[in-house]
């Protein structure tokens, strides 16, 4: 029951106006390239640890498998990921998608932000979001899965 | 995760989301979304079952092939957490004759969370420090807990709250080892709150740091501990 205490909270703060939303349309399945954003607040063993309010991101190879869960709230399960990365970094279903040629490729790039942030997330928005965007673009990524925690 | 799936979409790259809070989900409208009612922190549902994964995968790729959003769409199943049931394990003797309990019990549990961690070859501790440091951790909690403040309390890095982090995930880990099996969401953090020394030493740093009007002492442990 923790986790509706949660949501019942979580869903009364507030979130960013999105004036103009835009929809970008995808290439088939078959053709795409693909990469995890996740805002599960991964980092690299003895990388730097997240700090409150954290609205950087950090930048995964596909090969990468020494992630480790650094978000900074409590109020989520570790277990799973610790016995399985792929229940919220699913490098590996990627991998066999790609194998099975349900989609065209997977991305040598995968990133993380830190969720739970302010409800204005304007550095996200305006910076460090887009030079997200450019990073998963000039390796030819056309479609984003993104997984929360 | 729906501004970055708007922010992206900005960006020309087409996003699905897997949502975890349908009310945030429906407020901010990222343009695909696939709901999954699952425990917070397994986005994908269940550890170690590829097909399941699989299936959410899936699931959300279909809604690719939406011509406009924005799109919500509930997976079929739903998975609650089970913190309400605590992991069932035993903790191995420990030697208490001339220390904390808490102190104690950590030592005592590191055999389990290296065998843990050699079977899963994958740990959360490494926040603030790796195994070697949750006794250091654990005294430094115990001070603070006595009244001594946060700051001053020699927390390695400075960041208690990745410490705590640390102290949650290598019992976890242990305590997956000692039952054998890979807990039921959140079953090891209510085993670690409810029935270990460790769990009864954050609470007492939680009461302390919000007697000393720490303003993030409400994120020292779960909500409902």
């Amino acid at each position: 029951m923790a986790d509706q205490m949660f949501r019942k909270m979580i869903a009364n703060e507030g979130v960013p106006v999105i004036e103009a939303a835009a929809f970008t349309s995808p290439p088939p399945l078959a053709e795409a390239r693909v990469a995890i954003v996740t805002t599960a607040g991964l980092r690299k063993a003895g990388d730097a640890a997240w700090g409150p309010g954290d609205q950087s991101f950090r930048v995964f190879d596909n090969d990468d498998r020494d992630v480790q869960l650094g978000h900074l709230s409590p109020n989520f399960d570790r277990a799973g990921f610790a016995a399985d990365i792929n229940v919220a970094y699913p490098v590996d279903r990627l991998a066999e998608l790609a194998a099975e040629g349900t989609i065209g490729s997977v991305g040598a790039h995968h990133i993380s932000f830190m969720g739970a942030q302010d409800d204005t997330m304007t550095k996200i928005r305006m910076d460090s979001g887009k030079a997200a965007a450019k990073i998963l673009k000039d390796d030819g990524v056309n479609v984003v899965i993104l997984t929360p925690v | 995760m729906g501004t970055l799936a708007h922010t992206l979409e900005a960006e020309g790259i087409s996003t699905v989301a897997l949502s975890a809070i349908r009310g945030v989900t429906e407020k901010l409208k990222p343009p695909r979304a696939l709901h999954c009612e699952f425990p917070l922190g397994r986005p994908l549902g269940k550890p170690l079952d590829a097909d399941y994964q699989k299936n959410v995968l899936t699931a959300a790729f279909e809604l690719l092939k939406q011509t406009e959003g924005p799109v919500l769409i509930d997976f079929p199943d739903t998975i609650e957490d089970s913190s309400d049931e605590a992991l069932s394990c035993n903790l191995p003797p420990r030697d208490d004759t001339d220390q904390h309990p808490a102190l104690a019990e950590a030592k005592a549990l590191r055999g389990a969370y290296d065998r843990n961690l050699a079977g899963a070859g994958h740990t959360n501790v490494g926040r603030v420090g790796d195994a070697d440091a949750i006794p250091e951790l654990v005294e430094c909690f115990i001070k603070i807990a006595d009244g001594t403040s946060w700051k001053e309390a020699g927390i390695p890095t400075g960041n208690i709250l990745e410490a705590t982090k640390d102290m949650m995930s290598y019992y976890e880990e242990a305590g997956a080892e000692l039952a054998g099996h890979t807990p039921a969401a959140r079953s090891a953090e209510s085993w670690f709150f409810k029935q270990t020394e460790g769990g009864k030493l954050l609470i007492a740093v939680r009461a302390a740091m919000k007697e000393a009007k720490v303003p993030f002492w409400m994120y020292i442990t779960p909500m409902g501990v």
